[in-house]
């Protein structure tokens, strides 16, 4: 490989990198915004979470596109992958890495690229939970909810409103 | 090895034990305590069924169960269900591997059912390769499962009798579930987690990427005890024979996940003969792992070297004088076995009016 793309690579993964890092920060954060956002619930009703789901994606892309090259699958487990999204795998791995990864922690795929979960591994170790999340089974992608608003969808089903699936 | 309650025609389901999850041999060898040695069969670029049963007979009376493989290495081949479905009549015991990549859950959920009807008693579940390394880079890779939500949906069809959206079965796919394990590849510390959480989502019994590095598989083990994960689970250990110096580096520097040290290479080399040392270090690696604590067989993987596994199997001495179960001999000749009929000559037209 030439420098220049050994330089790129660094670049673009950069904040992925700093993401697993402040993992313990970012999962605060966002409980913190969940946690407003459950108190807003009968403003949010009232709005209508349809209507809602639009901005909200916009703002979510933008904060996720940026922090962890979010892929918008609407159903976000980060919580549980030490704030690396999963779904930059190219198997689209939501429990854990294949076999193939490679002896310097690269993904099989994109040799450019560093494994999802090994840096899932790293974000989660800087969890310091009781329970390790990594060991929930997740289960497969409901393609119904791609490109939809994950964070409405949590509130959802934290306030016990509104199905899992839509 | 032959069971009191074998069935009289070959290809019929076992009685299931109680206890025990199918009707198959492969999960009863294991569950007795047996030292299992599997192998994985390759599948031939051919509709021809002798081609199927050829490659079986190789292994006849060496291994408790054969492995087809689903598209390895994003290659394509025959299908996995067929595979198993034209030796699961004959009466060999298979593990059918089915790979996320190529299908979704509507696919796998009826190959499932399909396959453990025509009695396939044993299923592996796999992520499976990215198309980019197969002879199809640009195939739509599907990846709608991975490894562990197929292993958690499979003994849900089993268990529950329901298809993944709950919708009831009449008669649950009675079958073993496994799962692939690689101790080898980075993230090193989870991957004995990794291993607990497929036996979470389901897996019976696990066969590992090759083993080459002893010490790493030691380490391995050591933390897979420790979780006390071994006794949830069988552990299959992946060998296979290395045909020389220079394809294990080539193997070492182009397949991710696997590991060869050093001292393996240099031994290759040293060799005047390097297949037949690549053969030796195979049934040393053998008798080096049926020592590890927690490891309840090994599973061969020998592509291109498939007429070898007998005498591994044999020289190392891995069953111990147990006999896996074999087809009866007067099978061989059977009609089907050479192909399907085929007319020389396509008819002719007068030759046509003839019988009309």
């Amino acid at each position: 490989m030439e420098t220049g793309a050994a330089t790129e690579r660094v670049e673009t993964y950069r904040m992925r990198r700093w993401s697993v890092r402040n993992a313990r920060l970012l999962k605060s954060l966002y409980s913190v915004l969940e946690w407003i956002l459950v108190l807003c619930n009968p403003l949010l009703r009232l709005i209508g979470y349809e209507r809602l789901d639009k901005p909200f994606v916009k703002a979510e892309s933008l904060a996720k596109g940026f922090l962890l090259d979010s892929q918008n699958c609407g159903q976000c487990i980060v919580g549980f992958t030490g704030l690396s999204c999963p779904m930059n795998c190219p198997k689209k791995m939501r429990n854990g890495p294949c076999g193939g990864v490679r002896a310097d922690g690269h993904c099989e795929v994109k040799p450019g690229m560093p494994c999802v979960w090994v840096l899932a591994w790293e974000g989660n170790q800087r969890l310091r939970e009781e329970e390790i999340p990594l060991q929930v089974v997740q289960p497969p992608v409901d393609h119904r909810l791609i490109g939809r608003s994950a964070w409405l969808r949590e509130v959802r089903i934290r306030v016990g409103s509104g199905s899992h699936a839509v | 090895m032959q069971f009191e309650d074998e069935p009289l025609v070959p290809g019929d389901p076992l009685p299931i034990r109680p206890g025990h999850s199918s009707f198959g041999r492969f999960e009863r060898v294991l569950r007795a305590g047996g030292f299992a040695v599997t192998a994985e069969i390759a599948p031939p670029d051919s509709a021809n069924p002798a081609e199927v049963y050829e490659r079986a007979a190789l292994f006849d009376g060496h291994v408790d169960a054969m492995n087809a493989t689903d598209g390895s290495g994003a290659n394509c081949h025959m299908s996995s269900v067929g595979m198993c479905s034209l030796l699961c009549r004959r009466g060999y015991a298979m593990v059918m591997q089915v790979s996320a990549r190529d299908r979704n859950r509507i696919a796998i959920q009826g190959d499932v059912l399909g396959a453990a009807a025509m009695g396939v008693a044993s299923i592996l579940c796999l992520t499976g390769d990215g198309v980019d390394v197969g002879d199809h880079p640009g195939a739509k890779p599907v990846f709608d499962l991975d490894c562990m939500s197929m292993l958690s949906m499979i003994r849900g069809m089993r268990d529950e009798s329901r298809f993944l959206s709950g919708r009831k079965l009449t008669e649950p796919p009675r079958v073993f579930l496994g799962a692939a394990a690689n101790p080898f590849a980075p993230p090193l510390d989870y991957r004995p987690l990794r291993l607990a959480k497929k036996v979470a989502a389901g897996a019976q019994f696990v066969q590992t990427q090759y083993c080459f590095d002893m010490e790493m598989l030691e380490r391995y083990m050591a933390a897979v005890r420790d979780a006390g994960t071994h006794e949830k689970v069988f552990i299959l250990a992946g060998v296979g024979p290395l045909a020389s110096a220079r394809s294990a580096e080539w193997i070492r520097s182009n397949v991710p996940g696997i590991r060869i040290p050093d001292a393996v290479i240099r031994r290759l080399k040293g060799a005047q003969n390097q297949q037949r040392e690549g053969v030796n270090i195979c049934i040393d690696m053998i008798r080096q792992i049926r020592e590890i604590q927690g490891v309840h067989g090994i599973h061969i993987m020998a592509y291109r070297q498939e007429h070898r596994v007998a005498e591994i199997v044999e020289r190392s001495g891995v069953l111990d004088g147990r006999q896996p179960w074999r087809p009866a001999l007067d099978w061989r000749n059977a009609e089907w076995d050479r192909g399907h009929p085929t007319v020389p000559d396509a008819p002719t037209r007068t030759a046509m009016e003839k019988v009309s």
